[in-house]
């Protein structure tokens, strides 16, 4: 430590410092790190609230309940495939959104909104919209593909889930590319052209690039998010034909079904899975995270 | 540092406009708990249309020894449940008067949230009362709820499609294949979607041909002979050409619809069926009724039960106000006004024989009838579990073979009773 060597104004100012930070990290603490631990001590209990009599410790019991459980791959399967499925598509619309909003020259301000609208709407409102679409009584998507009952499908309600994801979240991608595209700067661009490069040329040597970090930051975002995915889910099918992700199993298990035990190790395996996922974005890929302010350029 | 120059600015007058919001707003939160002066019971009901004027009758009868206040739980089943549940595990004492669905019981009393029915209450609550109805209120010999109104499924077929209606599940696919070699409607429409109302289906099967799901005192999976013939009925008739398109999406109300857009000659549904048929001349005309078929000749008739059940909350601080409450919102002449104006079928027999009572229910002596021999849904207070797994395994209908689904259910059952193993 460097402390001897510091001056006592700067040890008054760096004691001021930890005080000043000292609520916040208090309210941290009470709302994040104390879940999280509680989270864990009931994972290893046997824990149901209708038999309140039967609770006993149980160590790692649940966890081995859970991952050799059929149903919990099936939802983690589910899941991970509605993720990627869902962040890549994203990434590409995106991407061309957030082209034409940075370019776009006449009524900037209106095309924006408008392309915000679908984020601006509660995702809950915005699934019982697409499932009265997809209804096979009411639905005029229905009607107008010749489907019937398209939702009772599970490779359909799950095209359907991923497809109410991206409507929902495109306009999410869109603005955090948006805001690294106006990171590129038009004199490397003007640069570029004049040796020559073509407009894909233009875009894959030098906009993509520039962009990386925007780029990883948002699909690091959308990815921690897709995964948890679970109001569409509960909305559209309520997870019916194996359409369920990990969230909506713990929902079942935990709010339903009462047993605090088995619900909270799921719980805690979301958690480190997507630490999991943040941690090779972070580290593998070298997504910056958000404040540490190098740009990303390592 | 700035500290010392720092006036009441701005922030400091945010603070006390904050605080004296506070402080005027303190009493009025104060007083939704608990009223000053006289007891407030508070009823925690699903919702049914002019339940507020039974809980108005009840209000005068009380005559200001206490007084009811209704409050209106979601209109989903599990969003109830889950209401209530979480209030009840943390130990809110500011509810009082439970609705429960007569597959809760078990669970409630079991977890200890609802008081037991003892004495004179519990006599009370059971002089009249149909057994059936009655069974779903009791858990351990113990009654811990007063039976409110009850249900059971009916078949409902078109009058000038079938002369007379069948009496078993193969008769009525006979039917169908019959209607449908004369190119006449002939779909058979029944709850086949991932819910609850697949297991009333499958339980009222396996009743019907004198089967078990589950042993009576709940703690074993059978799942014996009779319901592998539940299964295979199921089956048969997801499979048949008469089954619905949208089978395995279907719920009560699609199953209705169905029915009243003349797509479909027969429907396994409750009796509410009978009340949306006459606001439509055309089906109130065709629309006719039987005992729900049964695998075996001699079940026909045999149907889950339905409907809800009173409990008072274990953790109530009104308990002999709470209980004479239920026993007003329950007494016959709540029953009656329930049962014309909202439709729902009471629980108490002489009601049934009310001459007020013809009109809107012609189809009384069968409900009765079935009500004396209907099939209690396993009792077990992981009903929850039981449930979820058994709608799971069967769907989609068409998809079930009877031996396999058997052992399967068998297998995840034993865990789901107890309460091991993972809910899908």
């Amino acid at each position: 430590m460097s402390g001897k060597e510091l001056s006592e104004g700067k040890k008054a100012e760096r004691r001021l410092g930890l005080w000043l930070c000292a609520p916040a990290a208090l309210v941290m603490l009470a709302v994040t790190a104390y879940p999280i631990v509680y989270s864990i001590w009931l994972s290893l209990q046997r824990y149901d609230l209708r038999f309140p009599a039967e609770r006993q410790f149980v160590w790692f019991e649940n966890y081995v309940t859970v991952l050799t459980n059929s149903y919990w791959w099936t939802a983690f399967g589910v899941t991970s495939l509605i993720t990627a499925v869902s962040v890549a598509i994203e990434l590409v619309l995106g991407m061309a959104l957030a082209l034409v909003m940075h370019r776009t020259l006449v009524m900037k301000g209106l095309v924006r909104t408008v392309a915000l609208i679908p984020y601006g709407i509660v995702t809950v409102v915005a699934a019982f919209s697409w499932r009265y679409a997809w209804d096979e009584n009411t639905g005029y998507l229905t009607d107008l593909f010749g489907a019937t009952a398209p939702l009772t499908d599970r490779a359909a309600a799950l095209g359907i889930i991923t497809l109410a994801e991206v409507w929902k979240t495109v306009p999410f991608m869109a603005l955090l590319l948006m805001a690294g595209l106006a990171l590129v700067p038009d004199d490397l661009l003007r640069a570029a052209s004049m040796d020559g490069a073509t407009p894909w040329q233009r875009f894959t040597k030098v906009i993509l690039p520039v962009m990386k970090p925007a780029i990883l930051v948002a699909l690091l975002f959308r990815t921690l998010d897709a995964f948890r995915i679970f109001d569409n889910i509960f909305v559209l099918t309520s997870g019916a034909q194996e359409t369920g992700s990990v969230s909506m199993q713990t929902y079942n298990n935990l709010i339903r079904g009462l047993n605090l035990g088995i619900g909270s190790t799921m719980s805690v395996l979301i958690f480190i899975a997507v630490a999991l996922l943040a941690f090779v974005f972070v580290k593998v890929f070298g997504a910056a995270a958000p404040g540490s302010d190098d740009g990303g350029k390592r | 540092m700035g500290r010392a120059h720092r006036g009441p600015g701005r922030r400091g007058r945010r603070w006390r406009v904050a605080l004296g919001a506070a402080l005027v707003a303190s009493p009025l939160v104060a007083a939704c708990g608990s009223e000053s002066g006289g007891t407030t019971v508070n009823v925690y009901y699903a919702t049914e249309e002019n339940f507020d004027k039974v809980v108005a009758r009840c209000n005068d009868e009380a005559a200001g020894r206490y007084r009811i206040a209704l409050n209106v739980l979601p209109r989903g089943a599990d969003d109830q449940r889950e209401q209530m549940v979480r209030r009840l595990a943390a130990g809110d004492d500011e509810m009082d008067v439970l609705g429960l669905d007569v597959t809760w019981v078990a669970e409630f009393a079991e977890a200890g949230w609802v008081a037991e029915w003892t004495g004179q209450d519990k006599a009370d609550v059971e002089r009249g009362t149909l057994q059936g109805p009655l069974d779903t209120a009791r858990w351990k010999d113990k009654l811990y709820a007063a039976p409110k109104n009850t249900n059971v499924q009916l078949l409902w077929y078109r009058g000038d499609l079938v002369p007379k209606p069948p009496t078993t599940w193969s008769e009525m696919l006979d039917m169908a294949a019959d209607l449908r070699s004369r190119d006449q409607p002939n779909t058979i429409a029944m709850t086949g979607a991932q819910y609850e109302g697949l297991v009333v289906e499958f339980n009222t099967l396996t009743a019907g041909a004198g089967g078990r799901i589950i042993s009576e005192d709940g703690t074993r999976a059978l799942v014996d002979d009779g319901a592998v013939k539940a299964l295979q009925a199921l089956r048969d008739l997801a499979t048949s050409p008469s089954a619905s398109a949208s089978l395995s999406n279907a719920k009560e109300n699609d199953v209705r619809l169905e029915f009243e857009r003349g797509r479909a000659a027969f429907q396994l549904n409750w009796p509410f069926v009978y009340a949306a048929a006459q606001e439509n001349p055309a089906v109130a005309k065709l629309i006719k009724w039987a005992p729900f078929p049964a695998i075996d000749a001699s079940k026909v008739g045999t149907s889950t039960i339905g409907g809800y059940d009173l409990a008072v909350s274990a953790h109530s601080r009104h308990k002999p106000e709470a209980f004479e409450a239920v026993k007003c919102l329950r007494d016959a002449e709540s029953q009656k006004y329930s049962a014309i104006n909202s439709g729902v079928p009471p629980t108490i027999e002489s009601v049934y024989d009310d001459p007020e009572m013809a009109e809107p229910y012609p189809m009384r002596d069968a409900i009765l009838d079935q009500l004396k021999k209907a099939a209690v849904r396993p009792a077990t207070p992981a009903y929850q579990n039981v449930s979820t797994l058994i709608s799971t395994i069967l769907s989609p209908p068409a998809s079930i073979d009877p031996d396999k689904t058997a052992q399967r259910l068998r297998a995840e059952l034993q865990d789901a009773l107890d309460s091991k193993g993972v809910l899908p």
